[in-house]
């Protein structure tokens, strides 16, 4: 569909802004590859919903610029931007039909009506909604709504798509499955797409790359690997998956957990470190030696929490903090306050 | 198991109900019965169409309906045209100002009928305010004649019914979420056309809404266009009145009143049906 229409990068210069005292943006630079599925993940207030405005031209940055290609679009209205966008509500016009949300940004672009109808069907086909042209609005299930939006959306074939918690309306789900709808849809389409969640699992599944998002400012960039394993700060860390952190201090001019030790390689840079545990990067030891390189720990289990899957262990160490384990696979699962001896592998260290 | 009305809910609610229905019953239908029952009959007390003959033929009760039918539309039109805008205006504003707002259109309210149809003749009458000052700046030579005229009903029941329009279309104008014309705008939609697109269709039933209340308020009205109409502007209700305490042609009076209750009617079952239609096209 969007062979003759390469999509654009977008790069984001210097982007400030501020609501009142509030600096919901600070000097905020990030580049986007032409076709890239760019996530923009962060909590409330992280400012990743302002940026992605920005973007769409809804508001003016208090200062930097804004490029699609190496046009300078900063300060051109949305109407003229040449983007596809989904809102978090959808914002389906009641009024008209699904053909007539979806003919809309063509009526718009002055395109006659028999194209107009080859490309509804074009766009209807993308999003399984074959058919559904005739129907209202309120007609239509969450889902459907949702995938109406995604057509106009994309109908006018931008070379940008930008996309604001377009699942966070859907249940869990329907949400799991439109999330490898959208990211097929994508790699189909070749459009560029900056994707705005709050949701991390949903960040890692779909994105290329993922742009964590901190009190305005971005505090990583990365494929979903790398944020996953290694996190540049503790906030990345903690936002990102299950964690547990347990406070590092220097010992005999190494570093050490409690009366643990890490493995020589590690130095003290006099910066308050910590140790990232994931609860799958936890050996739940056997009594017997291990045959890999370890940092053991020994603690009581202090609560369980059924997962469906599996069960989450929360261990306590004394002296040094709390982790979460997943429970054995099958098999009696340990109870609360029994004694666990649990084993970190040394290529799972990681340190914020 | 407790008997009779305890049993389910629908009843009780229905006994609740009975006070307020038997006034209603009592101050309105038995009346409007009453009335439609005397329309038929002759000063005798026979059974007679004569009233209503008289009603559809007599020239000058014609015009009349005629005259109700000019001034009603004409302000109707009026609201509609300067109602639109200051709801819209009203509208936009930041939230914390639409109390204060919706206040200042609504404080006309706070001053009876009567004494602002005086106000509008003492503004516009020949050595009103209005006439005064234009002819101190020297834009006009003669006063004009805007009290005791149809444009003097016009200006005034347009001041009356304007709040009437607003309120209603407001209400479906804040109802517009503001995501709306901001998928508008992405979808390539520029100020102009989104409005027209997208906001204006979706204010139509606000403004139908606020346009049948202010045509049946219009229709019935009497002050304003007894004293500001200086007896050249006649309408229904001012035959009313004439037929009752002047002529006491209670027969005719009650035609007339019957027949202004049915021209209402219709009005509102015109706009009910336009409404209909209109959400079956719509969503």
């Amino acid at each position: 569909m969007n062979d003759n229409k390469p999509a654009l990068s977008v790069e984001v210069a210097g982007i400030s802004k501020n609501y009142g005292p509030v600096r919901v943006l600070e000097r905020v630079e990030l580049s986007i590859r032409r076709g890239e599925f760019l996530t923009l993940l962060g909590p409330s207030g992280s400012g990743k919903t302002t940026l992605l405005t920005i973007l769409a031209g809804f508001t003016s940055p208090a200062a930097g610029r804004v490029f699609f290609g190496d046009k300078d679009v900063t300060f051109v209205p949305p109407h003229r931007r040449n983007i596809g966008m989904v809102f978090q509500k959808y914002a389906l016009f009641p009024h008209l039909s699904v053909a007539g949300n979806v003919e809309y940004p063509l009526r718009m672009r002055g395109i006659d009506r028999r194209e107009r109808r080859l490309k509804i069907e074009a766009a209807l086909d993308l999003v399984a909604l074959a058919g559904f042209g005739e129907r209202r609005i309120d007609e239509l299930s969450g889902g459907q709504q949702q995938r109406v939006a995604l057509a106009r959306a994309i109908v006018s074939e931008p070379p940008i798509l930008l996309m604001d918690e377009p699942l966070s309306a859907l249940d869990k789900n329907l949400r799991d499955r439109m999330q490898m709808e959208l990211r097929a849809l994508h790699d189909r389409l070749g459009i560029t797409t900056v994707y705005v969640t709050h949701d991390q699992r949903e960040a890692l599944t779909m994105s290329d790359r993922i742009a964590v998002m901190n009190k305005g400012s971005i505090a990583q960039l990365g494929t979903p690997q790398e944020i996953y394993r290694a996190p540049a700060s503790r906030f990345v860390g903690e936002f990102i998956g299950e964690s547990a952190f347990l406070p590092l201090k220097a010992r005999d001019g190494r570093l050490a957990i409690g009366d643990v030790l890490l493995p020589a390689g590690y130095v003290d840079d006099g910066e308050p470190r910590a140790l990232l545990v994931r609860p799958e990067h936890l050996v739940i030891l056997p009594t017997g030696e291990p045959d890999e390189p370890m940092l053991r720990f020994e603690g009581h289990v202090h609560n369980q929490v059924y997962r469906g899957e599996s069960h989450l262990l929360g261990v306590s160490i004394p002296d040094v903090g709390t982790v979460m384990v997943i429970g054995p696979a099958g098999g009696p699962v340990p109870g609360t306050g029994d004694t666990i001896r649990l084993g970190l592998r040394e290529r799972d260290i990681c340190i914020v | 198991m407790r008997p009779g009305i305890f049993r389910s809910r629908k009843p009780h609610g229905v006994m609740l109900a009975i006070p307020a229905l038997s006034l209603v019953a009592l101050l309105l239908f038995l009346p409007l019965i009453w009335l439609a029952v005397i329309s038929f009959q002759d000063p005798q007390g026979a059974l007679s169409l004569d009233n209503y003959r008289r009603v559809m033929r007599e020239p000058a009760i014609v015009a009349t309906y005629l005259m109700t039918f000019k001034i009603s539309v004409s302000v109707t039109l009026i609201c509609i045209l300067l109602g639109y805008p200051l709801a819209y205006m009203i509208a936009s504003l930041p939230r914390k100002w639409a109390v204060p707002a919706l206040l200042a259109v609504t404080l006309p309210f706070w001053t009876s009928t009567l004494v602002r149809t005086y106000a509008w003749i003492i503004l516009l009458q020949r050595r009103g305010v209005v006439n005064t000052w234009l002819i101190d700046r020297g834009l006009i030579d003669q006063p004009l004649a805007l009290a005791y005229s149809f444009t003097g009903v016009v200006i005034g029941m347009v001041h009356i019914m304007l709040p009437f329009f607003v309120l209603p279309l407001y209400a479906t104008l804040s109802s517009i979420d503001s995501s709306f014309m901001r998928a508008a705008a992405s979808l390539g939609a520029g100020p102009f056309r989104a409005f027209w697109t997208v906001y204006f269709p979706l204010s139509l039933p606000g403004v139908l809404a606020g346009t049948v209340l202010v045509l049946v308020l219009c229709l019935g009205f009497y002050v304003t266009p007894a004293l500001l109409g200086g007896g050249r502007v006649l309408v229904i209700a001012m035959a009313i009145e004439r037929a009752a305490a002047q002529y006491a042609s209670w027969g005719v009076a009650a035609a007339l009143g019957i027949t202004l209750l049915a021209a209402t009617v219709l009005s509102l079952g015109l706009g009910w049906f336009v409404t209909r239609q209109g959400r079956r096209t719509r969503a």
